[in-house]
């Protein structure tokens, strides 16, 4: 169990790097509490693969440093950081049983064997594997090899931190609700830093109590599931999380309220008259877009009929409005008029919350 | 993909088909013919039926040659496969020494036979060859050419020599084919350089230790140019293997009904011999 | 012109990989094939594509029988999982490669693939090579060159699943704008239930080799014929638990009952299996017909926008969604409102009695 303290990390993959492209992720500091449940998100190549082998020891930073409850382990190997990692396709012992699987990290630290029968089937019940102990590993399907990665995390008890790079990505849709209400179950019971990396926003919203949003080497917005949903910090989080997305739309500034062409819109606190300088937008998630008998007018364009709701697509001139209705509600068709939720109407300057 | 797409691909192998006949199959069966006759010269056959057959088989010059031969592909195996998976793993993966060693490798088995048998021929020469006049420097009396042991000595080093590379170059093609994760996951498992040969690089490289293995088998078992130009068979008999006593049978004393009985025998032990190392390593992997 | 599978079935080696199908896609229409890994989705496609001979049953297209013709001869186009580019062409060549293999002349080409490049928004990037586009841009590729060739049969073997979740919504968005004014069948591979919906068109389950229902997708959404179809078409997984349906009243195991709905009022008294979307069970009641049940609370998911509580009750776990943020206390019990009024009824051989979702 540690703290974790990331002090002024970089990292660049390249020997001499010269522009801000050049790094695969951007100076940052954070900290991780003992016993979080982390996500790091964001799409390909944001960098959170990156960061992650940095935290697990695999990768050494070009700067800066990595601490465990105050002490310096940048560098430190991954078997002295005493961290567990589960790959995102499982890796396991094809020759070996389910219960050696999960017995190897235990013998090679030298435990007695009473021990480790101990842990393996404390862990192996915790999983759902305790039946299958004595079966060959190769013989599982996806979501039991995962699971065997998992344990093999699990049975050590001197962890510091479980990492999960994607682990549901080869995972079937049903698998993935019990593998992931299973991780949510574990942190709750075992109570260990537990990070998770993903680009999947519901996995990460589900399983995490504070998220890392990532871009371009870059975190954007760190905060629990609810923040980034209700205020993002940036037209970025509020595009990347929900889905779908935050409707982004440009706005105009015109005597310290905000306007929609040409149509005042309320928004959420105040913008002063002295910052009128940069790009100015208006961000609202489609969950607070309703549609009214007065207000913006817009066309409907299609309706798709998810079940729980109707995801509705709307235009007005050349810009995109989306809506969810949800099921039984009634709807209009053809043409009609929306309004925005001003508790949940954001303004951004240049793609940033402003206040 | 499909099967009964096109007819007229048949027409297509038709000339191999041909050739492979020509060059295979008629001299297969002009052995078989040999085999149970005997002749007389002037081009008089006489049936002979399973005599050729037995008197190879009762006899004792060729059960040595056979014993010699197993001998031989036992050493050249215990010590090219371990040996050859050992320089796989030390050779690099990544980076500007891969090219070079891959060269390196390669470059013994682009040697034609005959001058693999003639170079070592030279440099076990105890008066002038490097190492026969080294060895015989150093103290130790080593004279391939009336030694047995160091004749043998000579014909498993050759052969180690100029074969070890296939099984490198196979092992290492297999190793290079494992992902980087398993490597990491060891890592953080806290498992030792022999576990992670032991549970993941072993197991990975079982199909292709298994086509190197066979590969080599079948080889050393029927080995004649480098050494009939290293040792020519001596000294006196002691290097002559199978196809070195089967020549000798043949063209030496011009029986052909042994030689092609020998040489029928020798077909049948090899065919038998591989079936059962690969039935043998296929089932365990089946498991 | 239409795709046929008359009692189409295949097997290897002993092992029966698709059970006898009946199967009829119409031109202009987009079909997807949901189920979960191994449920047969892509040996039915190779069976359609003309990659690999049913071993029973006939292909008809254009009313002739077209069995055993293979691919080459058959207008087909395939896109895959692995974005499959040819690495050492650019994207133009990539995209003109099929018009090449038949032998359309360059000023034609340079008009269709500049056509399909734009509806792609390919275009800036027509003189790079595969390896230097992202995820999206390469799989972007892999769909131009399919839509090039204007073939009458084009199928996708799950395109998405490599790419990201963001994405994957946008070029979700963007399937079917592409197929929308074309004559061909589209028949397209998924394991999430949620694609199928965002589509539209028409839908065919799949379990364990079977085609279980088909037909207009949200038709099947909101009455499957068994309860497979409805277990293969929920995300989240479908809740389920044995009832007895007697004297006008359906009652589940611990007692809780309620009148029975219109839609199965027919059906006789008995043992029935109940089915409820995880969605319409919720923390507070809604209108219609809503009954109390109660769990002990396992796991609680909070996303931003919507609760997902997994909760164990009588002996099974269930799964509540609903919207806004409701925390409960693992371990808890927690008090849920079931829509009954949307529940299914399946009798003791997996058959739909009634109710509509």
């Amino acid at each position: 169990m540690a703290k974790i303290t990331l002090d002024q990390l970089r990292h660049s993959y390249m020997p001499n790097p010269q522009r801000p492209d050049d790094w695969a992720l951007k100076e940052m500091s954070q900290e991780l509490r003992d016993g979080g449940a982390y996500a790091l998100l964001g799409p390909s190549g944001c960098g959170k693969t990156t960061l992650l082998n940095l935290i697990s020891g695999l990768l050494r930073p070009s700067h800066g440093r990595i601490l465990f409850d105050g002490k310096d382990i940048t560098e430190a190997t991954p078997e002295q950081r005493n961290i567990a990692q589960v790959f995102q396709f499982p890796v396991i012992y094809d020759t070996m049983t389910v219960y050696d699987n999960l017995a190897f990290p235990l013998r090679n630290r030298g435990v007695p064997a009473a021990e480790v029968d101990k842990r393996v089937r404390e862990v192996g019940a915790m999983l759902d594997l305790g039946h299958m102990l004595n079966k060959r590993a190769s013989g599982l399907t996806a979501d039991g090899k995962q699971k065997i990665s998992l344990g093999r995390g699990l049975v050590r008890s001197d962890v510091n931190v479980i990492m999960f790079d994607e682990p549901l990505t080869v995972i079937d849709p049903h698998l993935k609700w019990i593998l992931r209400s299973k991780l949510k179950e574990l942190h709750h019971r075992i109570k260990r830093t537990m990070i998770y990396v993903t680009h999947d926003q519901t996995e990460a919203l589900t399983f995490a109590d504070q998220v890392v949003v990532m871009n371009n080497g870059e975190v954007v917005q760190v905060g629990t599931p609810i923040e980034l949903f209700e205020r993002p910090a940036h037209t970025f989080v509020g595009h990347f999380i929900g889905s779908p997305g935050m409707n982004v739309l440009p706005c105009s500034l015109d005597g310290g309220r905000v306007g929609f062409l040409g149509q005042p819109v309320d928004t959420t606190g105040s913008v002063s008259l002295a910052n009128g300088s940069g790009k100015f937008e208006l961000g609202v998630r489609p969950e607070f877009t309703h549609f009214e008998s007065s207000g913006i007018p817009v066309e409907i364009v299609k309706a798709a009929d998810v079940g729980r709701f109707r995801i509705v697509e709307t235009r007005h001139g050349e810009h995109r409005i989306r809506l969810l209705v949800p099921e039984g509600q009634a709807m209009p068709s053809g043409t009609a008029h929306v309004r925005f939720d001003p508790k949940h109407t954001h303004v951004y300057r240049d793609g940033w919350l402003v206040n | 993909m499909y099967k009964q797409l096109n007819q007229k691909a048949w027409f297509l192998v038709l000339p191999v088909v041909a050739l492979v006949a020509f060059n295979a199959i008629i001299p297969l069966m002009t052995v078989v013919n040999y085999s149970v006759q005997e002749t007389f010269g002037d081009n008089v056959f006489v049936w002979a039926g399973v005599q050729w057959f037995e008197q190879i088989l009762h006899s004792g010059r060729f059960h040595d040659a056979l014993l010699r031969q197993i001998l031989f592909t036992a050493l050249v195996l215990f010590v090219e496969v371990p040996l050859g998976l050992i320089v796989a793993l030390a050779m690099p993966r990544k980076g500007p020494w891969v090219s070079v060693c891959l060269v390196t490798m390669a470059l013994p088995l682009l040697i034609p036979w005959n001058v693999v048998g003639a170079m070592w021929n030279i440099f076990a020469l105890p008066d002038i060859g490097l190492m026969g006049k080294g060895l015989n420097n150093l103290g130790i009396d080593f004279n391939y050419t009336r030694q047995p042991f160091s004749a043998w000595f000579t014909v498993v080093l050759m052969d180690v020599w100029h074969w070890t590379s296939l099984v490198v170059l196979l092992c290492y093609a297999g190793l290079v084919s494992i992902p980087n994760d398993y490597y990491q996951a060891a890592k953080i498992d806290g498992a030792s350089a022999w576990s992670v040969f032991r549970f993941i690089q072993l197991p990975k490289l079982r199909r292709v230790l298994t086509i190197a293995i066979l590969l080599r088998f079948m080889d050393s078992f029927m080995i004649y140019t480098e050494v009939i130009v290293l040792t020519g068979g001596g000294p006196g008999n002691s290097t002559t293997f199978l196809s070195i006593d089967l020549v000798k049978t043949a063209l030496g004393q011009f029986d052909l009904g042994p030689a092609a009985a020998m040489s029928l025998i020798y077909f049948l032990i090899i065919l038998l011999l591989s079936w059962l190392f690969y039935t043998l390593m296929t089932r365990n992997e089946a498991q | 012109m239409t795709l046929e599978l008359r009692h189409v079935a295949k097997s290897v080696a002993g092992n029966v990989h698709i059970h006898e199908t009946n199967l009829t896609l119409e031109e202009g229409t987009f079909n997807v094939l949901l189920g979960t890994t191994l449920s047969g989705k892509t040996t039915l496609m190779q069976l359609m594509a003309g990659l690999d001979k049913p071993s029973s049953g006939e292909i008809w297209f254009r009313g002739q029988n077209v069995t055993g013709i293979a691919v080459q001869k058959r207008n087909v186009s395939m896109v895959y999982q692995q974005f499959i580019n040819y690495p050492h062409l650019t994207v133009y060549e990539n995209i003109a490669s099929p018009l090449r293999v038949i032998g359309v002349e360059d000023a034609k080409i340079k008009e269709r693939v500049g056509k399909v490049a734009e509806l792609l928004r390919l275009a800036p990037m027509l003189q790079r090579k595969p390896a230097e586009l992202s995820g999206g841009q390469q799989q972007r590729t892999a769909i131009a060159r399919a839509l090039v060739k204007d073939s009458d049969i084009i199928l996708l073997d799950e395109p998405l699943a490599n790419l990201d979740y963001k994405l994957r919504e946008e070029l979700r968005d963007e399937l079917p704008r592409l197929f929308a004014d074309r004559h061909c069948i589209v028949a397209y591979a998924t394991t999430e239930p949620i694609e199928a919906l965002l589509f539209g068109g028409n839908t065919a389950t799949l379990h364990e080799g079977r085609v279980t229902q088909f037909g207009p997708t949200a038709a099947i959404y909101r009455q499957p014929n068994d309860l497979t179809s409805a277990q293969v078409f929920s995300d989240p997984p479908i809740n389920t638990a044995p009832v007895t349906k007697a004297n006008g009243r359906i009652q589940l195991d611990d007692g809780t009952n309620w009148p029975t709905p219109a839609s199965v009022a027919n059906a006789p008294d008995g043992q029935y299996m109940l089915a409820i979307r995880a969605h319409h069970i919720t923390p507070f009641p809604q209108n219609g017909g809503t009954v109390m049940v109660e769990g002990r609370v396992l796991v609680a998911e909070l996303s931003g926008s919507e609760s997902v509580l997994h909760f164990d009750r009588g002996g099974r776990t269930w799964i509540s969604q609903s919207h806004g943020v409701h925390p409960y206390e693992v371990g808890g019990t927690a008090k849920l409102y079931v829509d009954v009024g949307r529940s299914f009824l399946f009798g003791p051989d997996g058959q739909l009695v009634g109710g509509h979702a």
